[in-house]
C-alpha cells in the first residue's frame, strides 16, 4: 500500500506570506489602481496658512478649465455634508471636511475639484483663488495652554480639548480624588527624580498613501466605497450615517493596503468628500493622496509632554510615580485623537508594583495637523515615560538598571493583576523576558566592552527596558464600535475553503497565519484555503485591524467558526461512513473514522455530499457554513524586554546604534517567522522615533519636515542586525492563547535607546535627552555648556 | 506630486540638444536623470515648457582616461562612477563619493553631470571636483567653454553657465590620496558638511594640497586656508591638526536649517577636514 504523504502541523511553523508574491511583484490592487467606466478624478485646494479667515474662494477660473466637472467650496460641502463625528466621548468642536469659514492648520482643504482626470483636478485646483485673512497661530501646546496668542476654537477657552482628567490611586469612578496616598508616597520617599519629557510628534508615512473611490449609484440607490483603510465596516457605518443611506446600502471595500500604522483608522474628510459627491453628481469619483498631501492631510502620532515624578527608598523600592500628561492633538479631534493619551494613563505601571500612582492628562489645541493613532497608540508613551525614569532612578540611585526592575516587578504569582489605573493584566512574567534579554545579549560581557571602550576615549552606552502593551482590544465596554470580532468559515462543493474574517490585513499577514489555523483544524493543504477580508460585502461583520487585535480576537473567532462547521461536517461524515460523528478524524486532507482509516473518504468528497445530500441525514440542513463572533472578556497584556548598545561620535554627536536585543512575549505564536517580521517593523519605527523621526513645525504653523528630504524615514542602513528572542506566557483570554505583537516593537525599543544614550554621555553630567537624538543635540551635550537637564535645543 | 504640463523631446546628441534648447526660446530644461529636476516639478517649484531628454545621448556616459586626465561624461550616473574600476584605481575619492550620494536608486538615475549643473548647496560632488580642481567642459551655441570647478559654483544654485549651455565631461588629473568625508543629513543624505581633500607628498613633505568644502555655505568652494597651511609641512598628523583648526577661518555666511545650526556647521568644517585629510594622507 502506497504511503500517503502527511500534511505537516502549520500552527507554529515559519509558513511564508503567501501574500508577498503578489505584493512585491507589483501585482497588487491597491485604489490608485481601480477604474471605473466614467469616473472622474477629486483634487483638494488646501490653505497655505495655518490659522485664518476664509474671506473668499473664487473659483471661476478653475471651473472654465477643459476637463473641469464641478467645483465645490467649503460652504457648498455643508450643504450636502455635517460636522465630523468622532469616536470617542470627549466634548469637540464643529469639524467640517472642506473648510468653509476658519482655517486652523496648513493643508486643512479649503475646496474641492471634480476633473476628468487626476492633471486636470490639480491644475484647476491650483487655479482657486483663496483670500485668508491671517490670524497668528499657535504651535507650541504649553504656550498654548495659556491662550495666547490665540485660542484656535471659541468655545475651548486657552485651547483647552480636554482641560484635566485625573487618574489612579485615589481617583473613584465618580471622579472624586483623594491624595492621601500619592502624597505619602512622595513624603515617605527617600529619593525622588523628576523630568520634563518630550514624546515628539511623527508622521505615519504609510508606503501607499490614503485614496478613497466612491461609486454612489443612482439607479440602485446605493453606494459602494473603497478606500485605504484598515477597518471598512467602521467605514461603511460612517459613510451610511454621513450620507443619509442605510448601512445596507453602503458597500466598504479596503482592496490591497499598503500600510496604515493607525492613521489609517480615523475616517478621512476626502472619504465623506468623495461620498457625497458622488452622490449628488451621481458618478463614481477617486481621490488619491500624494506625498505632500500626506505629510500634512494624514494624522500624525505621538506628540506628548509628560511631566514625570518617580519616588522610592534607597534600596530601590518604587513607592509612587506622577505623570502629568499634555498632550497636543493638533487642530481638531479626529476619530480616536482623544482616546489616544488616555492608554498612556491606562498603562502608567508598566511592568512594575507600584502602591501610588497618580496620572493626570491635558489635552491641547494648536495649529497643526490633527493627531491620532500611530503604531502603538499611547502605549510607547507610557513605556517611555516610565523606563526613562526607571533609569534616571537606577542612575541615582547607582543601581544596575536589571536590579532596580526586578526588584519592583509584579511577581508572576499575581496574575491576572487588577492594576490601580484599570487594566487587568492578564498573564505575566516580566522576570523571564528580563532574564532572557541579559542572557541574549550576554549582558555582562556588553558592559565590559562599554568599560573598554569608554578606555579608548569613546563614548558607548548601554540601555534596558522592559515594556508591557494593551493588545486584542477589546471588550465592546472599551469600544463604542464594539470589541468583538467575526468570522465565516465555508467549506465549497470542491472541498477548499473560504474564510471570511472582519480583521482587515494590511501588512500582518493574517492571509497566512488564519490559513494555517484552518489548515490544521481541518487537515487539509493551506493552499487549498483563501482569507477573504476588507470587503463589507463579502464579510458580513467586522470591526477591523488595530490594536494588535487582529490574531487575538479576530482569529479566534475564525478557530470557533471553523469549530461549528467542522462538526456539522463530521455529522455528514458520520452519515457517509455509518459511524458515529464523536469518532470522526480529519487526517491527511480525509475524513475517516477513528481506527479504521481503509474506509476514510476524501475531505472534498465529503464536502460534495453536504451540498447534494442524498439522502440527507435527519437533522441537518444542507451546506457548509457557519460563523462566529467573538467577544474577549478582557484584552490581552503582551510583554517584553529590549537592550541597545549605542555610540554617540564624540567630535560630531552622531549616534550610532551597535545593537538591539528584542525580547517578546506574544503568547503563542502562530506563526514565528511573521511574529518577527511585525517585532522588525515595529523596531524600525522605535529606533526611528529614537533617533531620526521628528516632525519639526515653525512658529508660522508651517510643517518644515514635509518631505522625505527632510523627515527621515528609516531604512535599512540606519539598523544593526536586530537580534530577537521569544518567550512564550500564554494567555487565558481566548482558546488561541495568543496576544498580538503588531505595536511591541515600538514599545520598549525608544526607551532603551535613550536610555543607552544617556549613558552614553554619563561623563558629561547628562540626565536625560529628548527625542530625536539629533546630532547637534548630543554634540552640545558633550561640548557646549553642561546642562543637567539635557536640554540641548534642536538649534 | 503632479507637475504642470509639458512637453518632451529626446535629444540624439549633444548638438541636436544645443540646437532644440535654442529653438525652444527660454522655455526648455535638459533633464538626463532628473533627480534634482523632477522632484522640483512635482512640487511645481519649476515649471519648463519643455524637457529635452540628454539622458541617451550615447557618448554623453562613460569613463575614460585621456592624455593623463580622467574625462568624465556629464550623462555619466553615479552608480558607474560608484563602481569604476579605473576610478578606484587611479582617483578613489570619486567612486567614493559618488557611493555616498543618495540611495540605489538616486545612483542608478541621477547623473554627474545634472548634480554639478543644479549646484545644490549640499551635494557631494562639487567639493571633489573642486579638490581635484577639475574642469567643466561646456558646449553651448558659442561652442566650447571651459570652467574650473572652483569658479564654477558661483551662489545658492548658481553656477557659471548660461541656460542653453550643456556640461559635456568633467575632467581632471587624477589623485590617488584624495579622500572625502561628510556629515549625513539623515533624511535626505546629503552633506550638512561635506570635505575633500587631495594630497600630493614627496619625500615625507606636503607639495601640493587642495581642499573642498560643500554644505556649509551656499555653493562648493575650496578651502585656501587649509591648503597654504599643509604645502611645505611634513606630512603628519599634527600638520593635519594644524590645518584643519583654520578650514572654518574665513567661511562666511554658514548654512542654518533645521537639521544644523550655522555653530554647528562651522564647529564641524575642521571636523571633516581633518577627516578627509586623514582619509588621503592614508593613501599617499
Amino acid at each position: 500500500m502506497a504511503t500517503t504523504p502527511v500534511l505537516p502541523k502549520l500552527v507554529g511553523e515559519r509558513v511564508k506570506r503567501r501574500e508577498d508574491p503578489r505584493l512585491i511583484q507589483g501585482r497588487g490592487t491597491y485604489v490608485d489602481d481601480l477604474k471605473i467606466v466614467g469616473m472622474q478624478h477629486l483634487a483638494f485646494k488646501r490653505s497655505d496658512v495655518a490659522h485664518g479667515r476664509i474671506r473668499s474662494v473664487d473659483v471661476s477660473a478653475a471651473l472654465a478649465m477643459d476637463g473641469v466637472e464641478a467645483v465645490f467650496t467649503g460652504a457648498e460641502i455643508a450643504e450636502m455634508l455635517g460636522p465630523m463625528p468622532i469616536g470617542t466621548p470627549f466634548p469637540s468642536p464643529p469639524h467640517r471636511a472642506v473648510a468653509a469659514d476658519v482655517v486652523r492648520y496648513a493643508g486643512e482643504p479649503v475646496a474641492v475639484v471634480v476633473a476628468s482626470n487626476r492633471y486636470t483636478a490639480r491644475d484647476a485646483a491650483d487655479a482657486i483663488v483663496v483670500d485668508i485673512e491671517a490670524f497668528p497661530a499657535v504651535v507650541d501646546l504649553e504656550r498654548a495652554m495659556t491662550g495666547q496668542p490665540v485660542v484656535i476654537h471659541a468655545d475651548f477657552p486657552n485651547n483647552l480639548a480636554v482641560p484635566f482628567v485625573p487618574s489612579g490611586t485615589g481617583v473613584s469612578p465618580d471622579g472624586t480624588v483623594d491624595d492621601t496616598a500619592i502624597n505619602q508616597a512622595f513624603a515617605a520617599a527617600e529619593v525622588v527624580v523628576s523630568q520634563r519629557m518630550i514624546n515628539q510628534r511623527l508622521v505615519p508615512n504609510a508606503m501607499e498613501p490614503r485614496g478613497v473611490l466612491a461609486h454612489f449609484e443612482p439607479g440602485k440607490g446605493s453606494m459602494t466605497i473603497w478606500s485605504s483603510t484598515q477597518n471598512p465596516h467602521i467605514l461603511r457605518t460612517m459613510i451610511a450615517a454621513m450620507t443619509g443611506l442605510g448601512q445596507d446600502q453602503v458597500r466598504a471595500i479596503a482592496p490591497e493596503v499598503g500600510g496604515g500604522f493607525g492613521a489609517k483608522i480615523n475616517i478621512y474628510g476626502e472619504e465623506y468628500v468623495a461620498a457625497v459627491v458622488s452622490k449628488r453628481l451621481g458618478i463614481p469619483v477617486k481621490w488619491v493622496e500624494d506625498r505632500s498631501e500626506a505629510f500634512v492631510a494624514t494624522t500624525h502620532g505621538r506628540d506628548i509632554l509628560g511631566y514625570i515624578d518617580i519616588a522610592a527608598t534607597r534600596d530601590g523600592k518604587v513607592l509612587g510615580l506622577k505623570m502629568r500628561l499634555i498632550a497636543d492633538i493638533g487642530a481638531y479631534n479626529m476619530l480616536l485623537t482623544a482616546a489616544i493619551p488616555t492608554l498612556t494613563m491606562l498603562m502608567a505601571n508598566g511592568t512594575y508594583d507600584i502602591p501610588a500612582i497618580r496620572t493626570t492628562l491635558t489635552e491641547v489645541f494648536t495649529n497643526k495637523t490633527p493627531t491620532d493613532a500611530y503604531r502603538g497608540a499611547g502605549r510607547p508613551e507610557a513605556t517611555y515615560f516610565v523606563e526613562r525614569a526607571m533609569d534616571m532612578l537606577a542612575r541615582e540611585l547607582k543601581m544596575d538598571p536589571a536590579e532596580l526592575r526586578r526588584r519592583n516587578f509584579i511577581p508572576k504569582d499575581k496574575f491576572p493583576y487588577a492594576t490601580q489605573m484599570g487594566a487587568v493584566y492578564d498573564s505575566g512574567d516580566y522576570e523571564k523576558a528580563l532574564d532572557a534579554a541579559l542572557q541574549a545579549c550576554n549582558w555582562p560581557a556588553l558592559v565590559a566592552e562599554r568599560d573598554a571602550a569608554r578606555k579608548d576615549g569613546r563614548l558607548v552606552g548601554l540601555g534596558l527596558a522592559m515594556y508591557v502593551e494593551v493588545c486584542g482590544l477589546g471588550p465592546s465596554s472599551s469600544l463604542p464600535t464594539g470589541g468583538w470580532e467575526h468570522s465565516q468559515v465555508t467549506i465549497e462543493r470542491d472541498g477548499r475553503i473560504s474564510a471570511t474574517t472582519g480583521a482587515s490585513p494590511h501588512g500582518q499577514g493574517n492571509e497566512t497565519t488564519f490559513a494555517q489555523m484552518l489548515a490544521d483544524q481541518f487537515s487539509i493543504p493551506l493552499e487549498h484555503i483563501t482569507i477573504l477580508h476588507g470587503d463589507t460585502g463579502v464579510v458580513k461583520q467586522g470591526i477591523g485591524t488595530f490594536g494588535s487585535r487582529s490574531q487575538a480576537v479576530g482569529g479566534t473567532a475564525l478557530h470557533l467558526a471553523g469549530g461549528k462547521v467542522k462538526a456539522k461536517m463530521a455529522k455528514f461524515a458520520a452519515a457517509l461512513l455509518e459511524a458515529h460523528e464523536d469518532d470522526i478524524v480529519f487526517e491527511n486532507g480525509r475524513v475517516g473514522v477513528r481506527g479504521a482509516p481503509a474506509s476514510s473518504k476524501a475531505f472534498a468528497e465529503v464536502a460534495g455530499y453536504a451540498y447534494v445530500p442524498v439522502p440527507l441525514p435527519p437533522g441537518l440542513e444542507p451546506g457548509l457554513s457557519d460563523e462566529a463572533f467573538f467577544e474577549p472578556a478582557n484584552n490581552t497584556y503582551p510583554f517584553g524586554c529590549h537592550i541597545s548598545m549605542l555610540e554617540i561620535d564624540r567630535d560630531t554627536g552622531e549616534p550610532t546604534l551597535l545593537k538591539l536585543v528584542a525580547v517578546d512575549d506574544a503568547g503563542n505564536l502562530i506563526n514565528p517567522l511573521i511574529v518577527e517580521g511585525q517585532i522588525h517593523g515595529g523596531l524600525a519605527q522605535g529606533v526611528g522615533q529614537a533617533m531620526i523621526e521628528e516632525a519639526v513645525y515653525n512658529d508660522d504653523g508651517q510643517l518644515l519636515t514635509g518631505s522625505f528630504m527632510d523627515y527621515a524615514m528609516p531604512r535599512a542602513t540606519d539598523f544593526p542586525r536586530f537580534e530577537m528572542v521569544s518567550t512564550v506566557t500564554p494567555t487565558p483570554v481566548n482558546p488561541l492563547g495568543a496576544k498580538g505583537v503588531g505595536e511591541a516593537g515600538t514599545l520598549g525599543s525608544t526607551p532603551c535607546i535613550v536610555n543607552a544614550a544617556v549613558d552614553a554621555l554619563e561623563s558629561f553630567g547628562v540626565k536625560h535627552v529628548d527625542m530625536m537624538l539629533r546630532p547637534e543635540k548630543l554634540w552640545r551635550l558633550i561640548h557646549g555648556p553642561r546642562q543637567g537637564s539635557g536640554q540641548g535645543g534642536r538649534a | 506630486m503632479i507637475p504642470t504640463t509639458f512637453d518632451y523631446v529626446r535629444a540624439s546628441s549633444v548638438d541636436d540638444a544645443l540646437a532644440r534648447m535654442a529653438a525652444a526660446s527660454g522655455a526648455g530644461k535638459f533633464i538626463a536623470g532628473g533627480h534634482s529636476l523632477v522632484p522640483l516639478m512635482k512640487l511645481r517649484l519649476s515649471e519648463p515648457q519643455l524637457l529635452i531628454d540628454i539622458g541617451r545621448i550615447g557618448d554623453l556616459a562613460g569613463i575614460s582616461e585621456r592624455d593623463g586626465k580622467i574625462v568624465i561624461g556629464a550623462g555619466t550616473v553615479h552608480r558607474d562612477v560608484a563602481t569604476s574600476a579605473l576610478l578606484k584605481q587611479t582617483c578613489p575619492v570619486v567612486a567614493e563619493c559618488a557611493e555616498t550620494i543618495g540611495d540605489p536608486q538616486v545612483r542608478n538615475r541621477g547623473t554627474i553631470g545634472g548634480s554639478l549643473a543644479h549646484a545644490d548647496p549640499s551635494a557631494d560632488m562639487p567639493a571633489v571636483m573642486a579638490a581635484l580642481d577639475a574642469e567643466i567642459h561646456l558646449k553651448g551655441p558659442k561652442g566650447w567653454r571651459v570652467v574650473n570647478a572652483a569658479a564654477f559654483f558661483q551662489d545658492l544654485f548658481t553656477v557659471d553657465m548660461a541656460p542653453d549651455e550643456l556640461i559635456v565631461s568633467v575632467q581632471f588629473a587624477p589623485v590617488k590620496s584624495a579622500g572625502y568625508a561628510k556629515l549625513h543629513q539623515r533624511a535626505s543624505h546629503y552633506a550638512i558638511v561635506g570635505v575633500a581633500a587631495a594630497l600630493e607628498a614627496r619625500g615625507g613633505t606636503i607639495v601640493s594640497a587642495r581642499v573642498g568644502l560643500t554644505g556649509a555655505t551656499s555653493h562648493a568652494r575650496r578651502l585656501a586656508g587649509v591648503e597654504q597651511a599643509l604645502v611645505g609641512k611634513p606630512l603628519s598628523d599634527a600638520t593635519i591638526e594644524a590645518a584643519a583648526q583654520l578650514a572654518a577661518d574665513g567661511v562666511g555666511d554658514v548654512n542654518a536649517d533645521l537639521h544644523a545650526s550655522a555653530e554647528y556647521r562651522r564647529a564641524m568644517i575642521p571636523v571633516f577636514t581633518r577627516r578627509a585629510l586623514q582619509a588621503a594622507k592614508a593613501r599617499v
